[in-house]
């Protein structure tokens, strides 16, 4: 068997000397690698700069009123005195408020798509409830003021207040704003973010712990009780505290229905404000500096409680889903 | 299915206790499921109607081109100027998120260390959650104080709104190429770089494309970044991103807390118009991702 | 134990190629005679012709403290096709990667001794490791085209990232194919997506895109494990009619194939070439116990 070597085929040294490569191949992979690390970094800054920069906005509030801000109700832009708490009590009821319901039926709706669902329309009506996320929320506000302030107004509070009025909690005034249509509205935008993240947790629930319960004899609302809802109850958990952070920050459907009136009290049906809503209402022209530094003290009380309500969540989640994944 | 077997044999019912009770909790429970799904597609579905039937009445071409005076009475002008601005301030913002974004996915996925990775998704996770209107406080104090609105710290404010979205689906949809698919690459003589650019990143791009997309959608609807940003805007056609832009989001927002039920009017119509183009978008975003996800899933 | 494989031919008439035969298996079916050369293939890369030789001095693979590949000194020669069989997990893919320098793309994964192509140490310190894939092609076991790219891409994907001219790239693609036994069948569909063909289709695909560089060594790892017997028999086939054109070295852990398409076979064991031979040697008569008892089946 000959190979003929007609053309002396030139030595391996020769090809490897790399004259297949140019300039630009060769320092290809430097150029990518600096280029990437540069825009890893800008989004790290950018992080680290927006907290810089909304904690100096809000110096001069902070060395004016210190921490007592936080517990003082005074919001008067005319004698100087600034104060967050009615705010942070807005904040607080309309955000539990909204949690207090919107927990449940997301749940609820992440058990239907899970588990009960048609197979087939498992996919399209997921989408549906996602696409609620994806409503403006100005959209919404708008639709807060216009239709479902005057229902409450016109066909549900005078019922509730008919039947249920020797309760304090419903027995006083309500109007066409306030504190519970904020609260139904902040509802209807966490209701989708916390339903799909609880979704993706109960699809980490090993099937054989649920076919084990099954098979006992159990129903399926039982094995959902004992196997599905005991498994991802840290991350269900961690959902809520997301959908949490996701009604303390909204600022503009909020603002749109909740009367703008910052005041402590136990009615909800009553006007109200919150630090979002507040900063947002106030675009029109803080006068001061010092009001606008106020503001910016708010901006920081919401940074701080999101930089808590994304870290918690975040490992309530991943804890769930490195269970699943070591268990898997 | 379970709940509808009725246990005949006497053996069956004297072992099934409360049996009935339990079923009847079940049966609850489906109901309830059931309820909370229709509710949540219920409300969607009564909101796009009422600004459907709201909006559409208010609908012109003339609503469409005239501008925007918040300030002026009655019906007259529409959002012309707001469309166009909202063009420009989303525009800018996307080439600005968009390219970081992608890179970011690269270094995460190509050259991070774990523990790097980690800080880096750490970091864009928290910047997810800040809410807008912080991020319209810190681009106020960065680009605005001191000096005037602009268009184009408007699009900054957008662009970081959008930048952890299209970062974070960038990394998932690079993450899901196959390693083999890289290998493929690398053995056929590509030096790393090439085979990330040649071959990873156009393996993945439709689902980086729904990314920048759902981050598009995201942008067109914020308000409240523009709030301290670029809200105070002249009645005029304005393009100049030097100066303030009016946007679709804000004028909603103007004109709904304006007293004038014509200016309610016209509200709803730009709602409309608005939800359109978000839906329209985010619809367009989840075929082509199904689409993409079955393509990769062919090759593994 | 050092083997050179000219020093005892297996005399193959290129014009009558029989295969050597496989060892007397009850369920293996009678080894066909090879077809002729087919004039596809033999139009298809007129130019290459199989020259170089590929020889392992004392190669070690770790991957991290697993020590995968223990000192193997191995052949192989132009002109022939070179087996390695063993149980899994005895190092014979690892040390393959060691050849065209993949198995250092793996995190934690190094090497130590040499590879030498002809004269030249692929493993030395000046040398360009993307350089060195494209003289040493591989073919991969699950076939691994590009997703997104069309037939034509995929086959010019190779010659693209070595910046052949475009005028060049349409006829290398053309040979590329015929070289693969590929083109009468894809010839009216280039542009159809790679992932539209069938298993065995795809990898001869692979192949084609790893000749299109035309590369001096061709491995290939296992590259009928994920295909059926058919597709698997023209793969076999495929191998005999290039090897003139391309040093090749096959893993498999299939015997049955080592003696159908092999004319030198190494057996591994635990990261060690416990022997290597003639193929026919290494099935009738070989040297090694281990050996005797892996062909006849005693374990792997």
């Amino acid at each position: 068997m000959t190979t003929e070597t007609t053309t002396a085929t030139p030595p391996v040294s020769a090809l490897l000397a790399g004259k297949g490569r140019g300039i630009v191949d060769r320092f290809g992979d430097r150029a990518l690698y600096v280029l990437t690390l540069a825009a890893a970094l800008l989004s790290v800054a950018i992080v680290l700069g927006l907290a810089y920069k909304i904690v100096d906005e809000a110096s001069s509030a902070f060395s004016t009123f210190g921490f007592g801000f936080l517990t003082s109700s005074d919001f008067d832009p005319v004698k100087g005195n600034f104060g967050a708490a009615d705010f942070i009590y807005g904040t607080v009821v309309s955000s539990f408020g909204a949690l207090l319901l919107a927990t449940p039926i997301s749940i609820a709706i992440a058990l239907f798509l899970t588990e009960l669902a048609p197979r087939s329309s498992r996919t399209a009506i997921g989408t549906l409830v996602e696409l609620l996320a994806g409503i403006p929320s100005v959209i919404l506000g708008l639709w807060g003021i216009i239709i479902l302030g005057p229902f409450l107004n016109d066909h549900f509070e005078p019922i509730l207040h008919a039947v249920l009025g020797w309760i304090p909690l419903f027995g006083g005034q309500y109007g066409l704003v306030g504190m519970f249509p904020a609260i139904l509205i902040l509802t209807i935008m966490t209701v989708p973010i916390v339903s799909s993240l609880t979704r993706e947790i109960f699809a980490t629930v090993p099937p054989t712990d649920k076919e084990g319960a099954l098979a006992l004899g159990a129903t399926r609302w039982e094995m959902i009780k004992t196997v599905v809802l005991p498994y991802s109850r840290p991350g269900i958990v961690g959902a809520v505290i997301l959908g949490l952070g996701r009604a303390v920050g909204e600022a503009i459907a909020v603002t749109q229905v909740i009367g703008n009136t910052a005041a402590i009290h136990s009615n909800i049906f009553l006007p109200a404000d919150t630090l979002a809503s507040k900063i947002a209402n106030s675009y029109q022209g803080a006068a001061t500096d010092l009001q606008i530094s106020s503001l910016a003290y708010f901006a920081v009380i919401l940074f701080v409680l999101s930089l808590i309500f994304n870290s918690v969540a975040r490992l309530l989640v991943r804890s769930v889903e490195s269970r699943s994944r070591s268990s898997g | 299915m379970e709940s509808t077997r009725k246990p005949e044999h006497p053996l069956l019912a004297a072992r099934s206790g409360n049996l009935r009770r339990r079923r009847a909790a079940n049966r609850g429970m489906e109901i309830s499921a059931w309820v909370a799904a229709v509710l949540a597609v219920g409300v969607l579905a009564l909101v796009i109607a009422s600004v459907a039937v709201k909006g559409i009445g208010s609908i012109s071409l003339d609503f469409l081109t005239k501008n925007a005076d918040p300030n002026a009475l009655g019906s007259t002008g529409g959002i012309g100027n707001a469309l166009v601005g909202t063009g420009i301030l989303v525009g800018l913002a996307t080439l600005m998120a968009v390219p970081v974004g992608i890179l970011v996915a690269i270094y995460t996925n190509e050259f991070a260390s774990a523990r790097s990775r980690n800080t880096i998704r750490y970091f864009l996770d928290l910047l997810n959650g800040v809410p807008t209107i912080v991020t319209g406080i810190f681009i106020f104090g960065l680009l605005v104080a001191g000096h005037q609105q602009s268009g184009f710290a408007g699009s900054v404010a957008l662009a970081v709104v959008m930048l952890p979205l299209v970062a974070r689906s960038c990394q998932e949809v690079l993450a899901l190429v196959p390693e083999t698919t890289k290998e493929a690459g690398l053995a056929l003589g590509a030096s790393r770089w090439r085979t990330t650019v040649s071959v990873v990143v156009p393996t993945a791009l439709s689902g980086m494309i729904t990314g920048a997309l759902l981050a598009v959608a995201r942008a067109l609807g914020e308000t409240a970044p523009l709030l301290f940003v670029s809200s105070i805007f002249a009645p005029t056609l304005a393009s100049d991103p030097s100066q303030p832009l009016p946007s679709v989001p804000v004028v909603i927002f103007q004109f709904s807390e304006s007293p004038e039920p014509a200016k309610h009017d016209q509200a709803w119509a730009a709602a409309l118009v608005l939800i359109a183009v978000v839906l329209l978008i985010s619809i367009v975003a989840r075929i082509l991702s199904a689409r993409m996800r079955r393509r990769l899933g062919a090759a593994r | 134990m050092n083997y050179n494989p000219t020093d005892d031919l297996t005399v193959v008439d290129p014009e009558e190629k029989t295969m050597p035969r496989s060892p007397g298996h009850a369920e293996s079916s009678a080894p066909t005679p090879a077809p002729p050369v087919t004039s596809e293939v033999a139009s298809g890369l007129e130019e290459m012709h199989a020259t170089r030789h590929v020889r392992l001095d004392e190669l070690h693979a770790y991957y991290g403290d697993n020590h995968a590949v223990r000192g193997v000194n191995l052949s192989f020669e132009p002109g022939r096709v070179t087996a390695i069989i063993g149980p899994s997990g005895c190092g014979k893919s690892t040390m393959v990667r060691c050849v065209n320098r993949m198995h250092e793309e793996i995190p934690g994964a190094r090497s130590a001794g040499r590879v030498l192509l002809d004269d030249v140490d692929l493993h030395g310190a000046n040398v360009d490791v993307v350089t060195v894939r494209r003289l040493v092609g591989m073919v991969f076991q699950k076939p691994n085209p590009f997703p997104t790219m069309s037939i034509f891409d995929n086959v010019a994907s190779g010659l693209k990232f070595t910046g052949t001219p475009r005028g060049e790239i349409t006829d290398r693609v053309h040979f590329a194919l015929e070289g693969a036994g590929l083109w009468s069948e894809v010839e009216g569909r280039l542009s159809s997506t790679g992932m539209s063909l069938s298993g065995g289709q795809q990898q001869r695909l692979c192949i084609a895109r790893a000749l299109a560089v035309e590369p001096d060594v061709l491995l290939m790892d296992e590259p009928c494990s994920a295909l059926d017997p058919v597709a698997t028999l023209k793969i076999e086939q495929l191998i005999g009619q290039l090897k003139e054109k391309v040093t090749i070295a096959v893993v498999t852990h299939n015997m049955q194939q080592a003696g159908r398409v092999a004319d030198t076979t190494a057996f591994m064991l635990d990261g060690e070439v416990v022997e290597v031979g003639p193929t026919e040697k290494m099935f009738t008569n070989p040297d090694d116990q281990r050996t005797e008892q892996y062909v006849t089946g005693k374990f792997g």
